[in-house]
């Protein structure tokens, strides 16, 4: 990519470079919740617009290795690289920051991370919680006092929520948000404007894509119930390590590459274990994201590290 | 008898001097049985402390039923890529693992008698029973 796209003053020029970057991956826009093509005319349109850009980076499983793989600290190192050349205004981390939950393996993402040089909003994966309910991963990442750990800021006139959904999974695996967590939101979202474009993340999908393997939330629908009212809501999430979207009225979701490694795809094979790819072949299934917000319009471009 | 130290034994038959003479045979017959009696109780021991081995694979316990006598050390072997964990959901006593990554053991010692569930606190939906006797 040679040029970065700032979050104002979207010239023609730029955008065409804008639409050629978003074609080296998944390039999808959403405008009140319906998906639409990018056509140069409404780029230059979107120009006239203010805009936010920031960066999802998910499942970066430090400790993590298998035979021959590369290790998951170069990958994300390298992934990191990627996104700091993109400048966004900041990042978030879905989480499986960690493998095993372990401290030296929080500092070492820590310390990775650092090079995208900008702040970093972090939510624990299942990964990040083995033995302690999260306690390290609170300590180092929390916000708002650590555990339990959901929160939400917000920024150019969108408000971003970090929901918590890996501290207690169902019996079949599933995510799980518990009423407390689902009373915070409530009280978080009751007095915004349903414009206010919101954009929600969290490590396990909060949709059913294969419960079977625990790829769900189970507590999900009074979320979404609460959600549903906003003219665009953005929901980010990671744990199945590749990119899967869904619209549902004016609901986004997207699940995340991971940086690490590939995961199959729902359903297929015995279990969700690492996916076994030939060397040259499994940096086109790591990956990042870029999102730009121009007015009501969400822009999520996915780029693997090939 | 079988334990007692090498230098007592001679004692031992000069105690049982009326019958020595007609026991020899048999003395030396049990002194035999007693020599090998440590390998046989390392046997036995080895046997009663004997690890059985739940492999993790697949996302699944093998074997999924595990019945041991009470005194056993069940050991489990990571054989996945993924990380998973043994946790009790059920049963007289609990344990709990830390992560095991791939190639990892844990074992516990079951000391009391009954059925036993547990879980992976990563996967949920992983299941095991361990019954002890």
């Amino acid at each position: 990519m040679s040029k970065v796209i700032g979050s104002k003053g979207l010239g023609r020029r730029q955008a065409m470079q804008h639409l050629l970057w978003g074609g080296a991956g998944l390039l999808w826009t959403f405008a009140g919740g319906v998906p639409r093509a990018l056509r140069l005319g409404g780029e230059a349109e979107a120009a006239e617009m203010r805009g936010l850009t920031f960066g999802q980076i998910s499942d970066s499983h430090i400790g993590f290795k298998a035979g021959a793989h590369p290790s998951a600290e170069d990958t994300l190192s390298e992934a990191v690289g990627r996104m700091a050349a993109l400048k966004p205004g900041f990042v978030i981390h879905t989480g499986d920051v960690s493998h095993l939950s372990a401290a030296g393996q929080f500092a070492t993402a820590a310390e990775i991370m650092r090079g995208v040089k900008r702040e970093v909003f972090y939510v624990p994966g299942e990964h990040d919680t083995i033995g302690d309910d999260g306690k390290l991963f609170f300590e180092r990442f929390g916000r708002g006092g650590g555990s339990p750990g959901w929160y939400s800021f917000d920024t150019q006139g969108v408000h971003f929520v970090g929901l918590v959904n890996v501290l207690k999974l169902t019996q079949t695996g599933l995510g799980w948000l518990g009423p407390e967590q689902l009373q915070w939101l409530d009280q978080d979202l009751r007095h915004r404007g349903a414009s206010t474009p919101i954009v929600v993340f969290a490590h396990m999908p909060m949709w059913s894509i294969y419960p079977q393997w625990g790829w769900g939330t189970d507590d999900a629908a009074p979320a979404l119930a609460a959600l549903r009212r906003f003219g665009s809501v953005t929901i980010l999430n990671g744990h199945i390590h590749q990119v899967i979207q869904k619209v549902e009225g004016t609901v986004t979701y997207h699940t995340a590459y991971s940086t690490a490694f590939p995961q199959p795809a729902p359903g297929v094979g015995p279990g969700p274990g690492p996916l076994k790819v030939p060397a040259d072949k499994l940096k086109a299934l790591l990956g990042i994201r870029r999102l730009d917000l121009v007015a009501d319009r969400m822009t999520v471009a996915d780029t693997t590290l090939a | 008898m079988k334990h007692l130290p090498r230098w007592r034994r001679p004692f031992f038959a000069l105690a049982a001097l009326p019958l020595a003479i007609v026991c020899t045979s048999a003395l030396l017959h049990r002194g035999q049985v007693a020599a090998a009696s440590p390998a046989a109780a390392a046997a036995a021991a080895a046997a009663s402390t004997m690890k059985p081995a739940i492999a993790i694979s697949n996302y699944s316990f093998h074997p999924g039923i595990l019945t041991v006598r009470k005194g056993s050390t069940v050991i489990w072997v990571n054989r996945d890529d993924d990380v998973h964990t043994i946790k009790s959901t059920d049963g007289p006593e609990a344990f709990n693992s830390p992560a095991l990554d791939t190639g990892s053991r844990f074992g516990f010692t079951f000391h009391q008698a009954g059925t036993y569930r547990y879980t992976c606190s990563v996967h949920p939906y992983m299941h095991g029973v361990i019954v002890v006797r």
